[in-house]
């Protein structure tokens, strides 16, 4: 037990813990609109172009790769909102056109710029987030902080506004809401909680953090309001257990992370049936 | 006092036409009902005279009434049907649009909203899961968000689709209620029972209709509905 106390003592421990307990605050705040909505494909897609402009900023040399990767993957998210939400089949095999692409991408230009002695490393870290967490800058917690408290306080001066708009468009948009501006601004943010979560478990399991507190959380609760506020504690907590548990363990961060979302995700869906 | 008129309307999506020369008009405390058989362009319509969509032709002329004080209950889609949310939420999601960029309901709404399930009998729902609901008083919850939104006109599409008939008879009542309280109602039906609830009938499709009641259970409009007359 004072083993893991001792843990708590390193900066970066603390910093890993703050950062990853925002970020997921961020993510199953946001996810469980996207779920209802269906849009948790957005969430996936830009994940993939979060991993592309990472590789563009590796390649183009600059090290601290997060505002270049955020303006990418901001554009995107505007696009793909675009796409989405007119033209039907031709919308979604452009958005899988779209994320599938900048995937590749972003590996050959990893593999032919890279001056990094460990590409496959890097690769992998990219992808599933490993290590980088640990090992974060000064800057780049004050940037998550910052972007953290940015997207929670949208998220709560906006929850009725996304509450209507998310259960019935067409009649939000009649009675005078501005859909078409919640849309993007929904948008927005979810691009910068992706690029955030790039950080914490990787481009491939972003949409895990998304989508398992707000599913884990509908299983059992039943208003709005409730499911949101669970889906949230779950988060954060999934996520806490998890970076702590990957210290202790000695397992990369991001599967760690999933692997307590997936249990926890289990625990909610048998006392679900059990109700 | 006239509240809506509209003049020779094309409707359509992408310039494909689905109807045209849509003539008719509805007066404050009108109760009128829209028929007409599946993918008629009713809901186009209905859609239209909420702007969500331009008419391709015509005219649609609003006096004493503004888009914002139309209340609008729209076909069911089947996501709604299993959405975490209590009745008491949905019903206050009616009053967004007339709180602009303001985050918060006042308590002012929230009492609103009371009543407004109250008039629609659902104030006893009002803490319960929507997805938990029978499709009835899920209709029923609706109407109340609906008022929330507006309540001098009401603009309801297939509000008793998928109903039994005791769970119909419900929503017609409520209906009628807000009716005789002075709310102006445009019910969309694309069978016969609404017909004989209605004051006026608008009929679409290949044959267009639009008058009283009486005229319309005599009409050519109606036998190619499966109406057989009374
Ligand atoms: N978004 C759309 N884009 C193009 N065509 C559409 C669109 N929505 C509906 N249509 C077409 O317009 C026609 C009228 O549709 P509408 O939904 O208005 O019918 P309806 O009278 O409401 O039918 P129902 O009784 O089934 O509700 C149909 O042929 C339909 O295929
Ligand atoms: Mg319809």
């Amino acid at each position: 037990m004072s083993g893991l106390a001792s843990y708590f003592s390193y900066p970066f421990v603390k910093n890993a813990l703050i950062v990853g307990a925002l970020i997921a605050l961020c993510s199953s705040l946001l996810g469980v609109t996207l779920v209802l909505r269906r849009f948790s494909f957005i969430g996936d897609g830009l994940s993939h172009v979060a991993f592309g402009a990472m590789a563009v900023a590796a390649a183009l040399g600059i090290s601290n790769d997060m505002p270049l990767t955020l303006v990418i993957t901001v554009i995107s998210a505007v696009l793909m909102l675009r796409a989405g939400g007119g033209a039907g089949i031709k919308g979604d095999a452009a958005l899988a056109m779209v994320s599938v692409g900048a995937l590749a991408v972003g590996y050959l230009l990893m593999n032919v710029f890279s001056k990094s002695s460990n590409l496959s490393g890097d690769v992998c870290s990219a992808l599933f987030g490993s290590t980088s967490i640990l090992t974060l800058t000064k800057l780049e917690v004050w940037l998550s902080v910052l972007l953290s408290v940015f997207t929670i306080a949208a998220f709560l001066l906006l929850y009725n506004k996304l509450f209507s708009v998310t259960f019935d468009e067409s009649f939000a948009k009649a009675v005078g809401v501005k859909t078409g501006l919640y849309n993007l601004i929904l948008a927005l943010l979810t691009a910068v909680t992706v690029v955030l979560s790039m950080k914490l478990v990787g481009s491939l399991l972003i949409s895990a953090l998304i989508i398992f507190p707000a599913l884990s959380a509908m299983r059992v609760f039943k208003s709005f309001l409730s499911v949101t506020v669970c889906a949230a504690a779950v988060g954060v907590l999934c996520t806490v257990c998890g970076i702590v548990a990957s210290i202790v363990l000695a397992t990369p961060v991001g599967a760690t992370v999933v692997a307590v979302d997936i249990i926890v995700f289990g625990v909610f869906y048998a006392v679900g049936k059990l109700r | 006092m006239t509240q809506l008129v509209c003049e020779n309307l094309s409707l359509g999506y992408n310039g494909r036409k689905i109807v045209e020369g849509l003539s008719f008009e509805v007066n404050a405390g009108d109760y009128l009902c829209i028929v007409g058989e599946n993918g008629s362009g009713k809901s186009t319509l209905v859609k239209t005279l909420l702007g969500l969509m331009p008419p391709l032709s015509g005219v649609i002329r609003m006096s004493g009434l503004t888009r914002r004080e139309i209340g609008y209950l729209p076909q069911q889609t089947d996501y709604q049907r299993d959405f975490p949310a209590t009745a008491r939420e949905i019903v206050l999601s009616g009053f967004q649009g007339a709180n602009g960029a303001h985050p918060f309901y006042s308590a002012a709404q929230k009492k609103a909203a009371s009543g407004n399930m109250e008039k629609t009998g659902v104030l006893p729902l009002a803490r319960r899961c929507y997805r938990e609901l029978s499709g009835g008083q899920q209709q029923r919850v609706l109407l109340a968000r609906a008022l929330c939104a507006a309540s001098r006109m009401l603009l309801l599409d297939e509000p008793v689709a998928g109903l039994d008939i005791k769970a119909a008879d419900r929503m017609y009542e409520a209906v009628e209620k807000l009716n005789a309280e002075g709310v102006t109602v445009i019910m969309i039906s694309h069978d016969t029972s609404a017909v004989y609830r209605a004051g006026s009938v608008l009929h679409i499709g290949k044959t267009l209709f639009f008058g009283s009641r009486e005229k319309y259970l005599e009409s050519e409009a109606f036998r190619g509905l499966g109406g057989r007359g009374k």
